[in-house]
Parts: C-alpha cells; structure tokens; sequence
C-alpha cells in the first residue's frame, strides 16, 4: 500500500495526522488509512476534553474543599480521584426529563452545542512542539470563531426550556458573551500583532518573552473576558444560582445536564490552554523539545487553579456592573493597548520587520507603566463610588432615639417590674 | 398575563424609594415566580415579581407555607410544654425565643429567678445571637455569589452550637429554659469551654469579615442598594438591625433594659444610609458587641448557686391577667402577649415577630431595583419563615 501523505496537502503541516497516516498507510488502504488517521484525532480530541472536564472537576471541588476549610471529595479513590466516575455514572443513570411545553428539538441540541465548540477550540492549541492536531493559519481568528457559538448554545437552551428563570440566563449569558467579545478580540490584536502571525505555533514561538509581560493589559483583558465567556466567577451571571437557581440549564438533567457540565469544564481547560499558549509562552520551557508537554499542562492547570481561586474568593457582579466593566473598563484599556502596541512596534522593529528580546524587554517596560497609570486612573474611578461609611455611630449624626414604650401590664402582681 | 398582575397588586406605595409602576403603554412586563422552591428565598417564602426586563416593577409576597398553628397550639399547652413550641418559632435563634417565653410567664407569676440562671440564659442568648447573626452573613455571602465566607461563619457556628449540645442536649430546639430558671446548671466543662470559645468565635468573624466586607464587588453589590429612611423604617415597624442600619438607635437591651442588660455597658451599632450594605455590617459589629457582653456577664456570674426557683418546680398556674413582654432578638424586637385564665395553660398566647413585621417592607425597598438585587434585599432582611408564618 504505502501511502504517504504528500508536501501539497491541505493537512501536511497537521504532524499528528501525517505521521499516523504514513504509519498505517504503510499496511492499509489510501482512503481508510485517512478515516484512520481521522478517527485518531477524533479520539484524542474527544477524550482529551472529557479527560480534561473530570479532571479539573475534581481538582475545582477539591481545592475549594481545601480554600474552605472542609475536605472536598475524598471517598473513592486516592484522594477522591474516581469522584468524577461516580458523579457520571449517576447522572447517567438519572431520569432524562425533558419538559412537556419545551422546544424538543432545539432542547436536545443544546449538549451537543456546547461540548462542540469546545472540542474544537482545542484544535488548534499545541501541545507541545509540532503536535497541535491542526496547526491553522488563523488559529487565533478561528478560536474566537468557535467559542462565540457557545452563546447560540445558551440562547438555544434558555429560550427552549420555556422556563423563565433559564430564558433570564440566557439572556443575560448573551449579552455578557457578546459584549465581552469585543476587548477579546481588540486585546488579542496586540499579541497577534507581535508575533506577526494568527498561527498558534507561530505565536509560542514568537514569545522569546512570555506575552504576560510584554502585554499585561491584553492579558488582563483577556483572562477577564474568558472568565465572562466561561460563566465563571465573579463573572457567572447565566447561571447565578442564589438568583437564577442554574440560569439557563435549569430544566436539563441527566445525561444532557452532564455534557454541560462537561461543556463547562473542558471549557475552563480549553481556555486555560489557549490562554498558556497566547500568554504565558505555550509548551516553552526548559529542555522543551522533550518536556514541552510537561510544560503546557503545568501552565494550564496553573491558570485553571487561579480561575477556581477567583471563583473561591469573590463574589459575585450584577448584570449592569458586569456589562458596564466590559464597555467602559475593559474596552478602553484593550484599545489603549492596542494603540500602545502598535507605536511600539513601529518603532522599535528592525528593517526586516523583527523584534528581538530587547525590543520586547522595552515594550514590557511602557506597557507595565502604561497598565499602573490605566489601574490608578480608571481604578479610583471605580473605587469612588463605592467606598464606604462603616457605619456605627460616627461623629456629626444625631441618632434618632425612641422613648421606650411602657408595656400594658393589667392585673399585674405588685411590685414587678421588667 | 400582565392583566393577571394588576389584579394581585397592592395600590403603588406613595413613598420617595418606591415609584408606582408605569400603568400606560405597552406591557412589557413579564411575571416570574420566585419561590417557595428557590434556593435563596430563605426557606419558604414566596415572591412573585413583575418584572420589565431585569428590573422589578411590582412584587407580591405570599406567606403561610410554614404555618404550624403555633400560636393556637399554645393554648393546648401547658405553660412548660409551650417552651418547646417557642424553639420553633425562630429556628435559628431558640435561646432568645424561650427566654421572651418565660420571662412573660414569670412576670405574670411574679416569679424571681435566681441570679446565676439569669446570667446563664444571657449568655445563652448572647451566644446565639452570634450564632444567628453568623448565619446571616454566610447566607448575605451566598446571596452575593460568595461561597467561601459562608463556609467560615458555619464553621462558627457550629462550634457555638456544640456548647449548646453540652449545655442543652441539643443543637437547635434546646428545651432548656424553664419558667423560674433553667432546667438544670450548666456542665462542670461549661466556663472553661466558653473561655476557648470566645476567641474563636472572634477569629471566625474576623476571617470573614476581612474576606467578604470590603470585597469591592461585595461592596458594589451591596452599597446604596435599597436604601431605607428613618421615616420609612419606622413607618413599617422595622426593628432590630433593619431599623438601626436607618440610623435609628433603637434597641430594648438599651430602650427597656430587661432581664439583666442594664448591668453591662455595650455599644449600640448604628448605620448611616439604610442599605443593604449598612444592615450586613451593623449585624457584624453587633456581633462584637455580644462578644463583649457574654465576657462582662462570664466576670460578674456568681460560681455557685440554684438555677431554678423552687416555685418553677411546681404546675405552673399563673394568677388571672394579662402581659406583654418584649425583648431584642437578633431579628429585631420580638413581644409576646399572653393572658392567664388561671389554669395551668395559657389562655392565648400572641407573638409579635420581628421577621414578619420586617418583611412587611419588602414591596418598598424592592420596587425599582434589579432582579438580582432581590436576593441580596430579602438576604439584607434576614427573615426565618418559621417565625414570619408561626
């Protein structure tokens, strides 16, 4: 047989697929070796977000236990590892209800909708050198592509539960998904523009200095606006359970409520990754042609424990004060960045158009100073509005005092009195 | 729909905090149902808001899913049997309710309760006003989006209510209070324990005080929420923390010192704007407060002594007449009415509770606000339906 997987093709630069291609082409058919090598991806893929969603709920509900002084899940398995196991098992095993008076079509589609776009953000992230199942060109475009579907997702379960309380988060969970959409893409230019590429390869590769640095506010910006996209805290409007009992999956159960939590959870892992890889330098790191692996999923449980400390800490904004942070804080501050990125590179770039470690290490310089002077004027901002009195009878207030009234004490014994 | 709502309401409130709701033009409102079955209404209660996008327009309590008959049930009972009814009331803070209970039934008797019972039950009552007042920022935290501080007050808690095991038997429904004193002295471990406790109890507060009162979020959460005026509150009969955060100092302990707390010297916690934020924060100073009273009432406890007069021992039949007694619960002033027939049961028993006056100003301070800030609102409220449907 012995296919092998030519230069011209549209999935050459795909490293996994080729090599698992050209290794079973050598005994297989041309088109099956394809499904074969297809199906591979598939698979990892699939399981890769699924591993991960078990995962990072275990390690969210332990470390919480851990923030709250409780144990968290700690039966089955060392540490509660199985945990995960056993809560699918019961949710499979669970009624699938579906209400009598929802959209059923629409109403099953939602799972579907949600656990895709994230199995398909991871794509594109690299692993480790060379091993992104598909290094596209436009990685970071189409990343921003595919998670905006999660909100369609959102308005699909909301408005097909036909409950109330799920069409307010669905509401909501649009409108905070689609305005925060905007800082995103604006904070992902700079970094797009520094690395001179939309690849998520070229990106790493790019990061002679981790992009935390060189663009704090981008970073900023971005972590904030994926914490909104993901539902997380302080951002978790479409699913504020002391308000919306679970927003926009109110009505789901069983096995449809376990793929959006999947959904939720893998997501958190996916963003934590493309995070890593746009930010903090990918699978760089030392000796990181062998331990490059090592090092992303060292990065990207490192970010997933600071989103469960966020979530730990803090509590939780109003649908205005979030959408308010999105347009008249975080937009700004993205736009500053990018304006402030884009002097820099026109400025300090070489004649061939590259940035060397000592352009970057400048850069990193103005942008911290930019980000402290943005913090300090759009900070206090903020701040004077809500600071508070700490009441308790302070001076200059006259409080106003009651007589006390005297208790009706008929045919009372003498002499008492309370 | 919408025809449905106008139908339920109540006529506009004419106070400044409230507008009366367009009644003109298109609806665009929407009703949403809140509650029984929700999980931040606070057990039972139900609110049905009429909402124009996230904005509440009108809102229509509805109360009764937790009544038990408490009060009818008072008659059937023997004046000691009526203790247990009085723990239920306000599940959260039992000490404080059995402690009105008798002190009305003792008046009536003109009984004198021995002096080391009536520091015991202060304390006691103290203790659990920390206790009910931990409860209330656990569960503002929770309504405000925030998990860990809830974690940290139960923690609190649960450690005063361990003392309670020892002192009583049992965590909630303690049963412990009799009519002349106490059911029996504390345990010989009582006082060293209480001296471990209270330090305790203060690092608890302080660990969720630093992580939640001052959160910026928390505090743009909370902050000119709902706002409530001297006038106002008084007008509703807020009492308790509701009506102090108005800036009215108001507090029986203080206005009609009974049982002992004339003899200690505490602070009345007095807020400025009347909001939400002001009503949370008055609860955590009063907290402070309590702490310094249960410590002056541990100095000036006699060590020995009868806990339970011997006119307690006895039937209970308190001469022919009436009485009202009151007293500050850590929801505000709680007042029962009771009147003898002379027999050994009261001829009725009536209950003022400071929960149910209270959430009689939930349609003015919820009006015109978000639909995310009726949790937060009826949270600020801090009302037990046990108490408010009785």
């Amino acid at each position: 047989m012995n296919c092998v997987l030519g230069p011209d093709n549209i999935l050459y630069d795909t490293v996994l697929f080729r090599e698992v291609y050209n290794f079973v082409g050598q005994v297989l058919p041309c088109w099956l070796s394809w499904f074969v090598a297809g199906f591979v991806i598939i698979f990892l893929l699939v399981n890769a977000v699924l591993l991960g969603a078990a995962a990072f709920s275990w390690m969210e509900r332990r470390l919480i236990g851990k923030f709250q002084n409780r144990l968290g899940p700690n039966r089955w398995g060392p540490f509660g590892l199985f945990q995960p196991i056993a809560d699918m098992v019961k949710l499979l095993f669970k009624e699938d209800l579906t209400p009598g008076t929802a959209d059923k079509l629409v109403f099953l589609a939602v799972p579907v909708a949600m656990v895709a776009p994230v199995m398909l953000m991871l794509a594109v992230v690299p692993f480790a050198k060379d091993t992104a199942l598909a290094n596209l060109n436009v990685g970071v475009l189409y990343i921003l592509a595919v998670t905006s579907v999660t909100s369609i997702a959102i308005f699909m379960a909301g408005w097909s539960s036909n409950n109330r309380f799920a069409l307010f988060g669905a509401a909501r969970g649009v409108a905070v998904l689609i305005s925060y959409e905007v800082p995103v893409v604006v904070s992902l230019l700079g970094v797009v523009m520094l690395a001179g590429s939309m690849s998520l390869a070229d990106v790493v590769s790019a990061q002679t200095l981790p992009f935390i640095i060189v663009q704090p506010m981008a970073f900023f910006v971005f972590v904030a606006g994926t914490a909104a996209e993901l539902n997380r805290t302080p951002f978790d409007m479409a699913e504020a359970e002391s308000e919306l009992i679970a927003g926009y999956h109110t009505e789901y159960s069983g096995i449809k409520f376990a793929m959006i939590q999947a959904a939720e959870f893998g997501g958190v892992m996916a963003a934590s990754g493309v995070i890593v890889t746009l930010f903090l330098g990918g699978w760089e790191g030392p000796a990181a042609h062998w331990l490059g692996w090592l090092w992303f999923l060292l990065k990207t449980m490192a970010v997933a424990v600071g989103f469960i400390w966020v979530r730990a800490t803090f509590p939780r904004l109003r649908i205005d004060q979030l959408l308010a942070l999105a347009w008249k804080f975080l937009l700004p501050v993205s736009l500053i960045n990018l304006l402030a990125t884009a002097l820099e590179i026109y400025f300090l770039r070489d004649a061939s158009g590259v940035l060397t470690r000592g352009d970057l290490g400048i850069m990193t310089g103005i942008n911290l100073a930019l980000m402290a002077g943005c913090v300090f004027l759009f900070g206090s901002l903020v701040r004077e509005k809500v600071r508070p009195v700490a009441p308790g009878l302070p001076p200059g207030v006259t409080p106003v005092i009651l007589p006390a009234r005297e208790s009706p004490a008929r045919d009372l014994p003498a002499g008492e009195t309370d | 729909m919408a025809d449905a709502a106008r139908n339920v309401t109540a006529p506009p409130l004419d106070s400044g905090a409230a507008q009366a709701r367009p009644v003109s033009g298109e609806p665009v409102e929407m009703l949403l149902n809140m509650g029984p079955q929700h999980p931040s209404t606070h057990g039972v209660f139900r609110m049905v808001l009429w909402v124009d996008g996230e904005k509440i327009v009108d809102i229509v309590p509805h109360i009764g899913y937790l009544h038990r008959g408490s009060e009818k049930l008072c008659e059937g009972e023997q004046y000691h049997q009526v203790i247990t009814l009085f723990d239920r009331l306000d599940y959260i803070a039992n000490f404080n309710n059995e402690h009105v209970y008798v002190r009305a039934v003792e008046r009536l008797m003109g009984l004198e309760v021995p002096e080391r019972a009536e520091y015991l039950r202060v304390i006691l009552c103290e203790l659990n006003r920390i206790a009910s007042h931990l409860l209330f920022i656990a569960t503002m935290g929770l309504d405000a989006g925030a998990m860990t501080p809830s974690m940290f007050c139960f923690r609190g808690r649960e450690r005063i209510q361990a003392l309670f095991e020892a002192v009583s038997g049992a965590r909630m429904m303690h049963n412990y209070f009799r009519i002349g004193g106490l059911k029996e002295d504390v345990p010989e471990d009582f006082m060293p324990r209480l001296r471990e406790l209270m330090p305790q109890i203060r690092e608890d507060l302080e660990e969720s005080d630093k992580l939640l009162s001052f959160n910026e979020i928390f505090l743009a959460r909370l902050k000119d929420i709902s706002p409530v005026t001297a006038e106002d509150a008084i007008d509703y009969g807020l009492t308790g923390p509701c009506l102090r955060a108005s800036g009215v100092e108001y507090d029986v302990r203080k206005a009609a010192p009974y049982s002992l707390y004339d003899r200690f010297d505490f602070n009345v916690p007095t807020g400025l704007d009347g909001d939400c934020w002001d009503r949370y924060y008055l609860r955590v100073q009063e907290c402070y407060e309590s702490l310094s009273i249960i410590e002056q009432a541990m100095e000036q406890m006699p060590a020995e002594g009868n806990v339970l007069s011997s006119l307690g021992r006895r039937l209970v039949r308190p001469p022919a007449g009436e009485v009202y007694v009151r007293a500050e619960n850590p929801r505000g002033e709680i007042g029962v009415y009771l009147v003898s027939d002379g027999s050994d049961r009261p001829y009725r028993l009536k209950v003022r509770p400071p929960s149910f006056c209270n959430l009689s100003a939930i349609r003015l301070m919820l009006i015109n606000t978000w639909v995310a800030d009726s949790v937060v609102i009826l949270g600020s409220l801090d009302i037990v339906m046990g108490e408010v449907d009785r």
